[in-house]
């Protein structure tokens, strides 16, 4: 029974728990298990809280029981990528500078998962702040892609993302600063959205670029993202870039899963030279699906997208040299003494508590962004990285007068195995080329697993991009895709993944 | 526009250490001063695309005006405001003792 | 330390030209802080009015305070600023304990308010002080430096820090540079900071108190010799605590830059500090090219728009512009053109207005506080509102003197106790036992004595000769210690010797 539990979907749960043909303890009971077997290989998780879960489950079945009207996904749990506050759960964001801390409050996400009665599985593993595209760069060690144990899961979010594919959540959060929802979605077989900037409330993540960053669903189906979506999506006066408006109507939209007469773009620019063989043909198969089901699919071309990543590798270290500054051992975190100095000076100790506690990403990236801001650089790099932002948005919205979602494979290869870009960081920020842009013009994205690429038998994404604030469009294409790739594989991707050995 | 110079120095990196108060060390400083210049190379194209007439975006989605009324909110608990602090004394945060001015 | 040679101020002037610039910080009187909900209480106990925001906490995020904003336009219109269509928020990146996120939200190249002046009287004499800016920002956390020799920052073995304040709002507004005959420069500047303190406290946004650092006004200042374009090396001085200082400040400075000058050597770029007890300036921090604060557009916070509509509603709430305020209390008062500008001068318009409405007339308001309270300022080096003395307790002890129970001569230690927290003046009247004795019965015992004491004397004022009833009258108040109605003791003696 638990094992079935642990592969159901959030919705067949959210039904099965409404129609109290299952209990909340008695799922999440089943989901702690397969975290205890199979997490000693994934090691997606950094912090299981399986106690605190269980009460939160066994508090949902007792409201239930009482006749309480609860939320849809009351009594499915969930897990947190380790960058978001969770009030009296530790918080590392991958960091040894954050080792023990306790946030004293909670994110809005978090809260809003709470008061929806989810029980929280634990925080999951991350590259350090969200720094990296493999979560090879946790200060806790990597997570393991569940397809293949020897390789990376993507990154920064492999671990919510290796926790979906592995079975080991039904939902999980993610964060998204260059595609790092996206990226691991698509290397795991799993379904990954980018929300449009503002969309859901930033307030308790912490930032590593502020106008870049944006947390959202990781969930194995695309109806899963959408009601996950709903629930933390949505105004929040705690945060001043949040939308005021009303949430899309994105449950509705995969509900609908209709792309009959939708306009399709393929970007032009993001194919071709730098992606695997394997994930061109998914990809192109995939856009083939959608031309048979009805929709008008043509190719646009973008050529501001050449500058994205230029601008990108700009704009991000640049603001999150300053959003880390806060971490200087004085308030909070791991305070380090400079070795051999006696009686150090507070500017001593922060100087050798930045260097102890950060990793080597995390300094490259601070380094960088120190240098794009400093006087004399800003106009040719910050500056110029920001008026690239503003072109691209002018591109992108010429391309969206003519169609109403473009596509694109999520990233240029599959998983590639643990180490092999670590020591070339420009190699590893080229696979960041396809989900970067959504960031730059703050426009939401879709990650859904297409098959698996014919040369490595690893997951294939194919990213969908909608205009600002039309993420239901997202949605809508990608349940319709996802319908008919499953009608064509007799089931879902991840049911091919290898069974994980459980570790005891 | 100032035209950028792409080298990095070894001790530019210094001074960038400085500034971004990290203490590296001389194999870190070694490191940056060849991994930072091919990076930059790599990012400098957004300096032919920006031309003078175009704005620079700050902001992706823009929303103006977000103010939140002049009302008090409760405070943290001092426990809790100091829970996570390497060193306190009195109520206060302890810091070791501080060189310069501010 | 060095020894730094002085050159007297009148004698610098004939060799060098001040150029004088002045940022004067209004911290506002807001109930919560700029970006977060905290409280903003003066004097609460360390590390209570915190939360995630102004603390930094990962993750949290800023909410600009509405209240603030309005403030800061409504200053900007008082100083004759422009408001700007459209501005944002920058980060002022720099390290310091005492500021939680390591950078400060403020404003950088698109401040709310800009291009605006005021005009100053200094000895009748019309000045007008242009302002570069006003700009929104956050007031730091404050460190307390423990261990070594006094809490200086010099020799402390580790600091405590509150971050209470941290967050607090701030306004800076910045003059272009102050273009005025050289030898009014330290009067000029005293009185642009009293009157940007009337104008701002006349808003009802902030407290504008100088003693308790809710006005704070830096000085900036460079010679070049006489002649010369070439812009000399600045200091910029802090812990300028009130007017007299201010004015103090800039002649220090100009006596201490010519030394340097005369001497062939060169001015440090550096913060200085004013110490208040020898009138001089300390060299703080050095500034340098180092100085990088990489500032750009703060993320985190929405543009501000002002709409045209809403910085008119606000224009229409200013008070009457001081010009024509002053113009109207000199009427009303009926002061001379001397009284008015002695009375600017101290500093102590607000002061006898307050005190004319607390019941006493303009005249005797005059009195107390370009008088006995002036002395005392001047005496202790505190600016009039910082005396400890309110314009309500002013009223009250005129208020005693009118009623005859005390004296003018007892009013001046009513003052003393008032000042040493005794209590209010009439509880000080009691407790120093300081009431005049008006009591016929007391008062006839001791006339009596007084004329036993001095026949002669009492003889003749019987002969008519009433010139020598002071004699009689001052053994009276000296046997009552002062504290007789001397009036009534003079009818009484009559009365008995008629
Ligand atoms: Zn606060």
């Amino acid at each position: 029974m638990s094992s079935d539990l642990t592969r159901k979907t959030a919705d067949e749960l959210a039904r099965a728990l409404s129609a109290e043909e299952v209990s909340s303890v008695e799922v999440t009971r089943a989901l702690v298990d397969r975290i205890e077997s199979v997490d000693g290989s994934i090691h997606a998780f950094l912090h299981v809280d399986a106690e605190g879960a269980l009460a939160a489950a066994a508090d949902v079945d007792r409201r239930r029981a009482d006749g309480d009207q609860l939320p849809y996904l009351a009594g499915v749990p969930i897990a947190i990528k380790d960058v978001l506050a969770t009030k009296g759960m530790p918080t590392t964001c991958g960091s040894k500078i954050l080792d023990g801390w306790i946030p004293p409050y909670d994110a809005t996400v978090t809260a809003r998962i709470k008061a929806a009665g989810l029980p929280i599985l634990g925080k999951t593993n991350m590259d350090e702040f969200a720094m990296g595209s493999s979560t090879e760069h946790s200060a806790y060690g990597p997570t393991h892609n569940p397809w293949d144990t020897t390789r990376i899961p993507g990154g920064s979010g492999g671990g919510s993302a290796a926790a979906v594919a592995a079975f080991e959540a039904p939902l999980a959060i993610g964060t998204d600063t260059g595609g790092s929802i996206r990226q691991p979605g698509a290397l795991t077989g799993t379904v990954g959205v980018k929300p449009t900037y503002g969309g859901v409330s930033r307030y308790g993540l912490v930032a590593m670029a502020s106008s870049l960053d944006q947390a959202g669903p990781v969930t194995r189906t695309v109806l899963d993202a959408a009601l996950l979506h709903e629930l933390i999506a949505g105004h929040d006066p705690m945060d001043s870039t949040s939308i005021p408006d009303a949430v899309p109507a994105v449950v509705a939209a995969a509900r609908r899963a209709d792309v009959k007469g939708l306009r399709i773009g393929i970007v032009r620019e993001l194919g071709g030279e730098g992606f695997q063989p394997g994930v061109e043909a998914r990809f192109t198969e995939a856009v083939e699906l959608l031309t048979s089901a009805g929709a008008e699919v043509v190719e646009v071309s973008i050529p501001s997208l050449r500058y994205a990543l230029g601008a990108y590798y700009l704009v991000m270290p640049s603001e999150a040299s300053s959003n880390l500054a806060k971490f200087d051992a004085m308030r909070y975190g791991v305070r380090v003494p400079p070795a051999g100095v006696d009686d150090p000076s507070a500017e001593q100790v922060m100087a050798s508590s930045r260097d102890a506690g950060f990793g080597d990403e995390v300094k490259r990236r601070i380094i960088l962004g120190t240098y794009a801001l400093s006087s004399g650089y800003y106009d040719a790099y910050y500056g110029s990285a920001q008026k690239v932002r503003t072109i691209l948005s002018r591109d992108f919205a010429a391309a969206f007068a003519d169609v109403d979602v473009l596509v694109s494979p999520t990233s240029p290869t599959t998983a590639y195995p643990l180490g092999d870009k670590l020591d070339d960081p420009l190699a590893m920020y080229l696979g960041d080329v396809a989900t970067i842009p959504a960031n730059l013009v703050g426009i939401p994205g879709l990650s859904l697993p297409v098959g698996l690429a014919d040369e490595d038998d690893l997951p294939v994404g194919l990213q969908f991009l909608a205009p600002q604030k039309a993420d239901d469009r997202l949605y809508n294409a990608a349940a319709a895709l996802e319908q008919l790739l499953e009608q064509k594989w007799g089931g879902t991707l991840l049911s091919r993944a290898p069974e994980l050995e459980a570790i005891r | 526009m100032s035209e950028p110079v792409t080298g990095i120095s070894r001790e530019d990196v210094v001074h960038l250490a400085g500034l971004a108060r990290i203490d590296l060390s001389d194999a870190e400083l070694d490191h940056l001063a060849t991994e930072l210049p091919a990076i930059l190379e790599h990012v400098a194209s957004v300096q032919e695309a920006a031309g003078d007439d175009v704005p620079a975006m700050s902001h992706p989605v823009p929303v103006d005006n977000v103010f939140r009324e002049d009302v008090v909110r409760p405070s943290l608990a001092p426990a809790d405001a100091l829970a996570a602090a390497p060193a306190s004394d009195q109520q206060r945060f302890l810091v070791p003792k501080i060189l310069g001015e501010g | 330390m060095t020894v730094e040679t002085l050159v007297p101020f009148e004698e610098a002037l004939t060799r060098y030209d001040p150029v004088m610039g002045l940022e004067i910080h209004i911290e506002l009187n807001t109930a919560t802080k700029m970006f977060c909900g905290c409280p903003t209480e003066f004097g609460a106990e360390p590390n209570t009015q915190v939360c995630p925001v102004c603390l930094a906490l990962p993750g949290a995020l800023p909410v600009v305070n509405a209240k603030a904003v309005e403030s800061a336009i409504r200053m900007g219109l008082a100083l004759n600023c422009e408001i700007a269509q459209w501005c944002r928020f920058a980060r002022k990146n720099y390290f310091y304990p005492d500021m939680p996120k390591n950078f400060q939200t403020s404003q950088y190249d698109e401040p709310i308010a800009f291009d605006g002046y005021v005009d100053v009287e200094v000895d009748g004499e019309t000045f007008r002080i242009e302002i570069e800016r006003a700009h929104m920002e956050e007031d730091t956390g404050k460190a307390l430096h423990v261990g070594g020799s006094t809490g200086r920052i010099h020799g402390a073995d580790f600091s405590l820090v509150d971050y209470n304040r941290a967050g607090i709002p701030l306004i800076e507004i910045v003059t272009r540079t102050i273009e005025v005959p050289p030898e009014k420069a330290p009067a000029v500047a005293r009185a642009y900071v009293s009157h940007v303190r009337d104008l701002i406290g006349g808003l009802g946004v902030s407290d504008v108190r100088m003693d308790q650092g809710s006005l704070r006004a830096d000085v900036n200042l460079s010679l070049k010799p006489k002649g010369s374009t070439t812009l000399g090396t600045r200091s910029e001085t802090k812990n300028v605590n009130s007017f007299r200082s201010v004015e103090r400040a800039v002649r220090f400075e100009i006596s201490r830059h010519a030394g340097i000058l005369d001497a062939g050597g060169r001015v440090v770029q550096e913060t200085r500090h004013f110490q208040e007890d020898t009138g001089t300036t300390l060299s703080g921090r050095e500034k340098s090219d180092a100085d990088d604060y990489r500032y750009f557009p703060e993320p985190d916070l929405a543009p501000v728009s002002p709409s045209r509509e809403w910085v008119e509603e606000l224009r229409a709430t200013l008070p009457e512009p001081p010009a024509v305020r002053r113009a109207r209390l000199q009427a009303d008062w009926g002061f001379s053109d001397l009284d008015m500008r002695d009375t600017i001068g101290a500093g102590a318009l607000d002061l006898i207005v307050a005190t004319v409405e607390a019941g006493t007339t303009p005249q005797a308001a005059k009195k107390w506080w370009l008088g006995e309270m002036a002395r005392r300022a001047n005496e202790s080096g505190h600016d009039l509102d910082a005396l400890g003395i309110t314009p309500q307790q002013v009223a009250e002890i005129q208020g005693l003197i009118d009623a005859k129970r005390i004296n003018d001569k007892l009013a001046r230690s009513v003052f003393d106790g008032v000042i040493a927290g005794e209590g209010t003046p009439e509880e000080v009247v009691v407790s120093r036992k300081l009431e005049v004795v008006s009591d016929d019965g007391a008062l006839g015992a001791a006339v009596d004595r007084a004329i036993e004491g001095d026949p002669d004397a009492a003889a003749k004022i019987r002969a008519g000769n009433l010139g020598v009833a002071g004699a009689l009258i001052g053994a009276v108040m000296k046997e009552m210690r002062g504290q007789a109605d001397a009036g009534r003791v003079r009818e009484l003696i009559l009365e008995k010797l008629s």
